[in-house]
């Protein structure tokens, strides 16, 4: 039996037909409020039930009971507050009972039913969030420039937002229909924002020498500068599975989510978003959903022992490398030899050579990916 | 009603649900004296953490027996033909 649904139901907040064709006749009367991407991609998560059991952004109970007890007031594992924020003159202007129609690119994407407005501490979001309140830091620098409060209530989905990749794209009952017609008991979820290197995927292969099935679950979304594009990352996975991978064990399928950087928290966040796509383990390797020296290098594996309910089981690894005396892709744990011998997957090395037109060595990457990357023009975002 | 009264008044009923976040069960104390043992050099700091600790893995395990899948068989049709023009079966 694959996964249930974290919070036992897997929530639906789409709007069925002819609700949402009553709702857009009267478009214009609803409050109008405009979402970024990151929030418009929050609200599909909620509504398809990547969130589940979330119905909603959060309320201030919610809220506060997932920074300081990373728990839900219903004693849930949950560790990433799903807020929406808006400024003081917006606040102003909504009162909780009323429907607000939030809109992303001029599309309307979701109804916010509106139960709470309310006034939070930025430095304790931070603080408890992300363990730091450095500026440096992307998800700090990010909450320090929300709106002064926050808005909670459940939402209704009208409209997906644009969705360049609909073709990659299943949803949390889309995915358990699919493992179950796999005949897969037990699907292992891999998170990945990168072109797939040999230790990527030496790490799922070794993932899946243990379970009937392996979910690559490439996270597409706000990216930074320098990074590989979107575009580019499933085409070089999909080179990548039809080369390497035997068909029948291995799926590829988006999830569009704005990175928070969160290290451990948001370690515990992408397994729960993985079990409710129906996955019954999750892989967690070194430094997951962190940035910069935040967090230390296998801190996302520690904190997983504080959710003995987490009810999905997390698989750790080891950092992998090539070991030039061993001829193969070890890690620590099988390979005696010294440092000298050892070659680093650096995802900064890789970019590197592919921008100045190098084909990473065959230790680092597959030649098929590699020439699949070299396909696109410019493979960075700008 | 002005916008700092109404976050107000939120705010008092929250801080209200944060005093009642615990609540006593009883143990017998000859098992409250073996768990205080047992702890002992753990990452546990109390019997209550411990108890907490195990008692939602229990909780959790009888969860996942009592669950059931979250579609019919008419949405399995729906989206099997999904899958398949996508090409995932």
């Amino acid at each position: 039996m694959i996964s249930r649904p974290h919070g036992g139901r897997l929530v639906n907040r789409v709007l069925a037909s002819k609700r949402r064709e009553r709702i857009l006749e009267e478009v214009d009367e609803f409050e109008r409020l405009n979402i970024d991407q990151g929030r418009a991609f929050d609200a599909e998560n909620i509504a398809y039930g990547v969130y589940s059991p979330l119905e909603g952004f959060m309320l201030e109970e919610e809220f506060l009971s997932v920074l300081d007890d990373m728990r839900l007031p219903n004693d849930l594992p949950w560790t990433i507050p799903i807020v929406l924020d808006i400024d003081e003159k917006t606040a102003a202007r909504i009162e909780p009972g009323d429907d607000v129609m939030l809109y992303y690119e001029d599309i309307p994407v979701a109804v916010l039913h509106v139960e709470e407005i309310y006034v939070y501490d930025k430095e304790r979001f931070a603080r408890c969030v992300f363990k730091t309140t450095d500026l440096a830091h992307p998800g700090v620098a990010k909450v320090f420039s929300m709106g002064k409060y926050l808005i909670g209530g459940r939402v209704d989905l009208i409209n997906d937002p644009p969705n360049p990749f609909e073709r990659y794209t299943l949803r949390p009952v889309e995915t358990r229909v699919l493992f179950r017609e796999r005949g897969w008991k037990t699907v292992v979820g891999f998170q990945t924002r990168n072109v797939p290197h040999l230790g990527h995927e030496y790490l799922q292969k070794s993932a899946l020498v243990f379970v009937d099935g392996l979910f690559i679950n490439p996270v597409i979304g706000r990216k930074k500068r320098g990074d590989f594009r979107d575009d580019v990352i499933l085409s070089a996975y999909e080179v990548l599975l039809r080369n390497y991978y035997p068909r029948e064990s291995a799926v590829l399928s988006i999830v569009r989510y704005e990175m928070r950087y969160a290290g451990p928290r948001e370690a515990i966040h992408h397994a729960i978003m993985r079990k409710n796509f129906g996955c019954t383990h999750f892989i967690v390797g070194r430094d997951h959903a962190g940035v910069g020296n935040y967090y230390g290098p296998y801190e996302a594996q520690e904190i997983f022992k504080e959710f003995p309910d987490l009810g999905i089981t997390p698989l750790f690894f080891r950092e992998f490398f090539y070991c030039r005396k061993c001829g193969a892709i070890v890690n620590e744990r099988v390979c005696p030899h010294d440092e000298s011998f050892r070659l680093r997957f650096s995802g900064t090395k890789i970019r590197e050579m592919i921008r100045s037109g190098k084909t990473p060595p065959p230790e680092f990457m597959r030649p098929e990916v590699a020439e699949a990357i070299f396909q696109f023009e410019n493979p960075f975002v700008e | 009603m002005a916008l700092h009264g109404r976050v107000r008044g939120v705010f008092k009923v929250n801080e209200e649900k944060q005093r009642r976040k615990y609540t006593t069960v009883s143990i017998p104390v000859s098992l409250y004296e073996r768990i205080k043992d047992l702890i002992k050099d753990t990452g546990f700091k109390s019997v209550s953490d411990y108890v907490t600790y195990v008692l939602r893995e229990i909780v959790a395990m009888h969860e996942a027996e009592r669950s059931s899948e979250p579609f019919t068989e008419e949405d399995v049709e729906r989206i099997k033909q999904k899958l398949k023009a996508l090409g995932y079966l």
